[in-house]
C-alpha cells in the first residue's frame, strides 16, 4: 500500500464527509421549502438570497441552546444516543459507489471510499445498529414518553428490516453479488434494476420510508400522544444530531435506492461519452446524474410527507407483517422461476 | 320529471356515502396515492398565496381606518381643545388627556385658548372604532388612512402613544397649505 493511495483515500473520505454533511444540512432546508411550496406558500427566504442561509441559522440556534440533561441516572448513555445515532447515519456512504473511476496523474482512482464485496450486508448492519441510537437515547432521558416513543421506533425498524431484507434478496439472486460496485456496474446503459423488480423497488421504498421514520411511518414523533417522542428530553446540538442524523438517513437511503434500482451514476449514452469524450468528463458527468437521482428520491420523500396522512400504529404492523413480508416472499419465488425460465 | 327531495342537490356537490367493500385495487392504496401526489404537485406550481409584508403591502378597503393623528390647522397650529368628548365616546376606554391653559406668545402653536398637554392613546385597547373621529367638535383627531401598523414592542407601556407621535408634524401642515393655496 502506497502512500498515495492512503493521500487519495483520506481526501475521497473528507469530501464524501463534508457533501453528506452539505446534503443533510439543505435537506432540512429543502424540506421546509417544499412543505411551503405544496401548500401555497413560500417558505424561508429572510436569511439569505431565497433562505439559503438559514441552515447555518438553525445550527447557530442549536448550538447557543442550553444544555438539558434530565435527572437520569444514564448519563452516558444519554449523550451515547445521540452520537450513536449520527455516527451510523454517517457510516453507510463509506460503500456507497458515487462514481465509476476517475483517471488522475495516470492514476485509476475508483470512486468509492472501500470497495468492500460485501458492501450491502455492511450498508444493512448499519443500518439495524441505528436503531440503538434511538433505543438508548430514548432509555437514558428516563421520560416514559421518550421510552414509549423509541419502543415504537426500534420495534417498527425491526419490523420493516424484514420485508426489506427479504426486498433485496430478489434483487440478489439477480446481481448475483453483493458489492454494491458491481451491482452499480451491472445496470449500465438502461439496465436498471427498476424495470426487473418493480414489485421489489415499491417493497424496498415502503420499508426505506419506516426505515428513515418518515412519513407516513413516523409514529416515533407525536406531539399528541408522546409530546416530542424519543428526542423529548433533548436539547441543543445532542437533538441537533438526532435531526441531522434523521436528514443524513434520508440521504442515504436515498443514494442506496439510486444505485440498487436507478442504475447509480449509469445515463443513457454513458458508454459513447466513455469512447469519445473521455473517462474523467463521461464518470464526472455520471456523479452528477447520481446526484441528480439521490435529489429527486430526497424530494420524493418530501412529496410523500405533504401527501399521505401517518398510519395508525396496528395498520403500520399490518402493512409491514402481514402485506409487505408474504408479498417479497411471493416476489423471490416469482424471480426464482423467472431466473429458471429465461437463463 | 320530478325528483325526490333527498336527491335534490343545487349545488351539485351532493355525494351518497357508501359503505360498500373496497375492491382489491382500491385496498392496495396506490392509485390513491398516485392521485394525492398529483394534486400536492400541481400546488407545488402554484402562484403563492403569500405578501411579503414590509416589502409588499396587501390591498386596503377605501374605508379602512389606521393610525390615529391629531391634526394642525393651516398655520400649524395643534387643533385640539382638550373638550375629552374623544374620550368620553372611546368604547374601549383608550384616550387620556390632560387640559392647560394657552400661555401668552403661544397663539402659534395652539388655535384654541385650551390645549391638550397631556394626550395619550393606548393602542393596545384602541380598537379603532373611529368614535374619537366622530365626536371631535374641532376636526382635531382622525384615523389616517397610513398602512403601518402598531409595531410590536417588548413593555405595554411602548403601546401607549403619546403626542409625540399622534400630533401630525408641522411640515405635513405647512405642506398641506400650500398644496391647498396652490390649487
Amino acid at each position: 500500500m502506497d502512500s498515495a493511495f492512503i493521500i487519495e483515500k483520506s481526501i475521497f473520505i473528507v469530501v464524501i464527509f463534508a457533501i453528506t454533511m452539505v446534503m443533510a444540512m439543505y435537506s432540512t432546508w429543502a424540506e421546509r421549502k417544499v412543505a411551503a411550496y405544496l401548500q401555497d406558500r413560500v417558505g424561508p427566504n429572510r436569511a439569505g438570497w431565497g433562505g439559503l442561509l438559514q441552515p447555518l441559522a438553525d445550527g447557530m440556534k442549536l448550538f447557543a441552546k442550553e444544555e438539558f440533561f434530565p435527572n437520569t441516572p444514564n448519563r452516558f448513555l444519554f449523550i451515547v444516543g445521540p452520537a450513536i445515532a449520527m455516527s451510523t447515519a454517517l457510516m453507510t456512504s463509506a460503500v456507497m459507489p458515487w462514481g465509476d473511476k476517475l483517471e488522475i496523474f495516470g492514476r485509476t482512482v475508483i470512486l468509492q471510499a472501500t470497495d468492500i464485496d460485501v458492501a450491502l450486508l455492511y450498508v444493512f448492519g448499519i443500518i439495524s445498529v441505528g436503531v440503538y441510537g434511538v433505543m438508548i437515547g430514548g432509555w437514558a432521558s428516563n421520560n416514559k414518553f421518550s421510552l414509549m416513543s423509541s419502543v415504537r421506533a426500534a420495534s417498527q425498524m425491526v419490523s420493516y428490516e424484514i420485508a426489506m431484507g427479504l426486498s433485496i434478496i430478489a434483487l440478489l439472486m439477480m446481481t448475483g453479488t453483493l458489492s454494491l460496485k458491481e451491482i452499480a456496474a451491472q445496470q449500465a446503459g438502461m439496465n436498471w434494476n427498476v424495470f426487473y423488480q418493480p414489485v421489489g423497488f415499491l417493497i424496498f421504498l415502503i420499508c426505506a420510508f419506516a426505515e428513515t421514520n418518515r412519513t407516513p411511518f413516523d409514529l416515533a414523533e407525536c406531539e399528541s400522544e408522546l409530546i416530542g417522542g424519543y428526542h423529548t428530553e433533548y436539547s441543543s446540538m445532542k437533538m441537533g444530531f438526532y435531526l441531522f442524523a434523521e436528514y443524513a438517513n434520508m440521504f442515504i437511503s436515498s443514494a442506496i435506492l439510486a444505485v440498487l434500482y436507478f442504475g447509480a451514476y449509469n445515463y443513457p449514452g454513458m458508454q459513447w461519452m466513455v469512447d469519445n469524450v473521455g473517462v474523467n468528463a463521461a464518470n464526472i458527468l455520471g456523479i452528477v446524474v447520481l446526484f441528480i437521482k439521490i435529489c429527486f428520491f430526497i424530494f420524493f420523500y418530501m412529496w410523500v410527507r405533504w401527501t399521505i396522512p401517518r398510519f395508525r400504529y396496528d395498520q403500520l404492523m399490518h402493512l409491514g407483517w402481514k402485506i409487505l413480508i408474504p408479498l417479497a416472499i411471493v416476489n423471490i419465488m416469482v424471480t426464482g422461476i423467472c431466473i429458471l425460465v429465461f437463463k | 320529471m320530478s325528483t325526490a327531495i333527498q336527491n335534490i342537490s343545487l349545488s351539485g356537490k351532493k355525494k351518497q356515502v357508501s359503505n360498500k367493500e373496497m375492491t382489491f385495487l382500491e385496498r392496495m392504496y396506490l392509485v390513491a396515492i398516485v392521485k394525492g401526489l398529483w394534486i400536492t404537485i400541481k400546488h407545488f406550481f402554484r402562484k403563492k398565496a403569500t405578501i411579503h409584508y414590509p416589502e409588499q403591502v396587501r390591498e386596503f378597503s377605501p374605508v379602512y381606518r389606521g393610525q390615529h393623528m391629531l391634526k394642525r390647522d393651516e398655520q400649524g397650529r395643534e387643533n385640539c381643545t382638550a373638550c375629552g368628548l374623544c374620550a368620553l365616546s372611546c368604547p374601549a376606554e383608550a384616550i387620556t388627556m390632560k387640559a392647560e391653559e394657552r400661555k401668552k406668545g403661544e397663539e402659534h402653536l395652539y388655535r384654541e385658548e385650551k390645549y391638550a398637554s397631556i394626550y395619550e392613546i393606548n393602542m393596545l385597547r384602541c380598537i379603532f372604532c373611529g368614535l374619537c373621529e366622530e365626536a371631535c367638535p374641532k376636526d382635531a383627531i382622525y384615523l389616517t388612512l397610513s398602512k403601518e401598523l402598531v409595531p410590536a414592542q417588548y413593555d405595554r407601556e411602548d403601546f401607549i402613544f403619546g403626542k409625540d407621535k399622534l400630533v401630525m408634524p408641522l411640515e405635513m401642515a405647512l405642506k398641506n397649505t400650500q398644496l391647498k393655496n396652490a390649487n
